[in-house]
């Protein structure tokens, strides 16, 4: 593909200061088109608040986002989903009591129009939830299943699902494997390893190296919210990565 | 083989019987008083008394509803209610126009419904049951301040009509006494337009992925504090309603106009199957809910229960509506 390395996603310099905690200094980031990027560092290390910059919940005190080359600021989630960016946060951001295909178009249902008013599209919502799962091979009994039935693996499946409907570029996913149990895992990082074919560019934070160095291409760590090292997954290992995660070179 | 085949009709039976359950308890009790007063519950005069009793707090019911599906709550509405109704009894007496009179309570309401949605999300209040615990004080305050905490009566046919009017139906070959109230026709349509409104719109299906989980809402681009306002404005503008009926039953504005009222607007959605941790909940259960305390009230009447039974026995029923919530969630999720 020729877009397959095209830069897709670049934060530079980015800060982020609450009240007299820095919490990012000047953190630099890259992610190309068909490429995983992982990201690991401590707890407090900025992972986090790294990821809620990047997808416009947190305003950065300074540093800009690029995006496909162009600047972009982001004032909402929304911003970054009209972009092509989205998040699978950690807490998953599923509503258990609406069905699958009700979470999956959450915020952006199709709908129908009826005179001058519009209503929900629920024939539209489930045709297009089964073709997207079908196409991400993810199997639920049901797309009117209830969120809050499905085991956690299939929750995560549901919240990858969720993020990428609607053409996502880049997707964001804060600890992919974190609440899952081990036959799980693998299904959720297949899931991962079949984005990228895509040519979708993906960003994950884990503190799984076994996740890491089965779907990620480069891995960079933070250590108390500065860059602190990076490197292609060929070039390094998993003790030297743990080393970095600790603030060792 | 057999046991499974058992347990999986039983799990089927579940969603239905979430759904519809109810509605069933519902029926199981018009049947009891039916077979305790088989000539005077069924009739069409103690039918029609029993929705016209309920007319106006199945109004303040369907607006606390939608908040309790937001895993909030609305103390204020009955207070709400009473002031809408003391600013129509003073304009009426003022000699306003009366499709202006009928205008009144309803602004009002919204209006009120609006300053409780602005206090919770701006003010940032930790529980909305703060700032409506407030403004159940502020507004029947306000409400006694304006009519100098004296009842106001005598209003005209035009303002009673949605309370007190009667659907002639001898064009049917009914008798006289065989009318439809007006506020039974309000009641459908209002229910009807909200059922249409929370399962058909996004708004709708917003306010229930809220009542699910407010992070997801907000992490899909949804403006929960928006919505939110929306809410609490729309169960004000219920509430207003509720006073244009109550107007026309009464024919007077009076300062214990809804005392107590939201109690039984929350009791009536808990028993209809609402859940306080939000989310769940349909417009059908709150009918319901509102029926099941109107019939249980009319019946206990009917039989001469003197009404401190019928306190205890509201308040049984609560517990017991939410103990089955409780018992529901636990075969319904997956820990």
């Amino acid at each position: 593909m020729s877009t397959s390395n095209e830069l897709l996603l670049e934060a530079k310099g980015i800060t982020k200061y609450f009240g007299t905690i820095t919490a990012l200094e000047n953190v630099n980031l890259k992610v190309h088109a068909g490429e995983c990027l992982g990201v690991v560092g401590d707890n407090g290390a900025g992972k986090s608040t790294l990821m809620k910059v990047l997808s416009g919940l947190y305003k950065p005190s300074s540093g800009s986002l690029h995006f496909q080359g162009k600047e972009q600021v982001l004032n909402s989630p929304r911003d970054s989903q009209i972009l092509g960016l989205e998040m699978v946060y950690q807490d998953l951001a599923l509503a258990g009591n609406l069905p699958i295909g009700e979470n999956i178009f959450l915020g952006r249902e199709p709908t129908k129009k009826l005179g001058f008013l519009k209503f929900l599209d629920f024939k539209k919502i489930k045709e297009l939830t089964n073709a997207h799962l079908d196409k991400l091979k993810i199997n639920v009994k049901s797309a009117d299943q209830k969120v809050e039935e499905l085991s956690g693996g299939q929750r995560q499946a549901v919240a990858i699902a969720r993020s990428t409907a609607f053409n996502a570029k880049v997707v964001i996913m804060d600890e992919p494997t974190a609440a899952l149990a081990i036959k799980e895992v693998g299904k959720v990082l297949d899931l991962i390893n079949g984005l990228k074919k895509t040519g979708v560019g993906v960003i994950v934070i884990s503190h799984r190296m076994d996740d890491i160095f089965t779907v990620c291409d480069r891995v960079m760590a933070l250590f108390q919210g500065t860059n602190f090292a990076e490197a292609e997954l060929n070039n390094t290992s998993r003790d030297e990565v743990i080393g970095w995660i600790m603030g060792k070179k | 083989m057999e046991d499974k085949n058992k347990e999986s009709l039983h799990l089927k039976l579940i969603p239905y019987f979430e759904k519809y359950g109810i509605l069933l308890l519902l029926v199981l009790m018009i049947l009891v008083m039916h077979i305790l007063q088989p000539d005077v519950f069924l009739s069409w005069r103690n039918v029609t008394n029993v929705f016209k009793q309920i007319s106006w707090q199945s109004m303040l019911a369907l607006g606390v509803f939608m908040v309790i599906v937001t895993a909030g709550i609305d103390l204020s509405v009955g207070s709400i209610m009473m002031l809408s109704l003391m600013i129509l009894a003073v304009v009426a007496k003022a000699g306003a126009p009366w499709f202006i009179v009928v205008m009144t309570p309803l602004i009002a309401g919204f209006l009120c419904g609006l300053f409780n949605g602005l206090g919770i999300t701006l003010l940032r209040m930790p529980h909305p049951f703060i700032m409506t615990l407030g403004t159940l004080y502020i507004f029947r305050g306000a409400g006694n301040l304006i009519s100098g905490g004296t009842p106001i009566s005598g209003f005209t046919d035009e303002v009673r009509y949605l309370g007190h009017g009667r659907i002639d139906l001898q064009w049917l070959g009914l008798e006289k006494s065989q009318y439809l109230p007006v506020s039974l026709v309000l009641i459908a349509i209002v229910y009807i337009i909200f059922w249409i409104f929370l399962n058909h719109s996004k708004t709708g299906k917003w306010i229930y992925a809220i009542g699910g989980n407010p992070n997801a809402a907000r992490a899909s681009g949804i403006n929960v504090n928006k919505i939110l306002v929306i809410v609490y404005s729309l169960c004000g503008f219920l509430s207003g309603i509720g006073a244009l009926i109550l107007a026309g039953r009464t024919d007077s504005g009076y300062p214990n106009a809804g005392l107590q009222s939201e109690l039984d607007a929350i009791a009536a959605c808990i028993i209809g199957g609402a859940s306080f941790f939000g989310g769940r909940g349909t417009v059908l259960g709150v009918f319901a809910g509102v029926m099941i305390m109107g019939i249980l009230r009319n019946g206990l009447n009917l039989m001469d229960v003197s009404s401190f039974w019928q306190q205890v026995l509201i308040g049984s029923i609560i517990v017991l509506a939410v103990y089955i919530d409780v018992l529901r969630r636990d075969l319904g999720t997956r820990k």
